[in-house]
């Protein structure tokens, strides 16, 4: 399950709304190995695209360096579908990298309704998980 | 001294779990190659069936982006830190 606070949730789907319609991409780090995500970090998608999201190389080797400094992990990785489902494309199975992470997904195809779903990818393999958002 | 290549939790299973190893070579690609005969089945996922570095791979001598550098001939030295980082993409395709 994925336990998120309301303000990093709202966040996301603010993020995802600003950059429809190409698909935003993100980080929440937290402590390694606590399961809490805490520092929301929106990343630039390098391929500003409406299908395809890839963070910018640079802008990642930083944070994830910074993350290693601080003894952080990526606890949830999110991006945003803006014409489909939120459910893992091929794509987002064949590079999904991060075991720990929570894969969120957030749909903006309906311009009244964000659809906010989390995933495990492991291997190839996809497991939806219960979103919990705490105020 | 040597090359300090550090190495993603995902790519770990080729190190025994371990976050950074060392290695020699005059060149990245060669570094690989030297990697390759301690940590095996680690260079195939750096390195594609052409010769080239892997698409979704992104590796950094120490912090720039060895794609504009020049690739697997990017010279290394004694001292340098390699960083390997499985790019984060996807999409809706």
């Amino acid at each position: 399950m994925l336990t998120i606070s309301r303000s990093l949730y709202d966040k996301i789907v603010a993020h995802a709304r600003a950059d429809h319609p190409d698909e935003a991409c993100g980080v929440i780090a937290g402590p390694a190995g606590s399961d809490r995500p805490e520092r929301f970090i929106a990343m630039m998608n390098a391929e500003r695209s409406p299908t395809f999201y890839r963070f910018d190389s640079a802008e990642q080797f930083l944070l994830w360096r910074e993350m290693d400094d601080n003894d952080e992990e990526p606890v949830v990785i999110y991006h945003s579908h803006t014409a489909t489902e939120a459910y893992p494309s091929r794509t987002d199975i064949s590079y999904a990298s991060e075991p720990q992470a929570h894969y969120v997904l957030v749909s903006t195809r309906e311009e009244d309704a964000t659809e906010f779903r989390s995933y495990r990818i492991t291997d190839g393999v996809v497991t939806e998980e219960p979103v919990s958002v705490v105020e | 001294m040597a090359i300090e290549v550090r190495i993603p939790t995902i790519l770990r299973t080729y190190t025994d779990g371990a976050k950074q190893v060392e290695g020699s070579g005059s060149t990245l690609g060669e570094l690989f190659t030297d990697l390759e005969h301690r940590h095996g089945g680690l260079r195939d996922r750096l390195v594609d069936n052409g010769g080239g570095l892997r698409r979704f791979v992104n590796v950094y001598l120490n912090d720039e982006d060895v794609r504009f550098l020049s690739g697997l001939d990017t010279p290394v030295k004694d001292g340098d830190t390699v960083t390997v980082l499985p790019a984060v993409a996807g999409g809706a395709l």
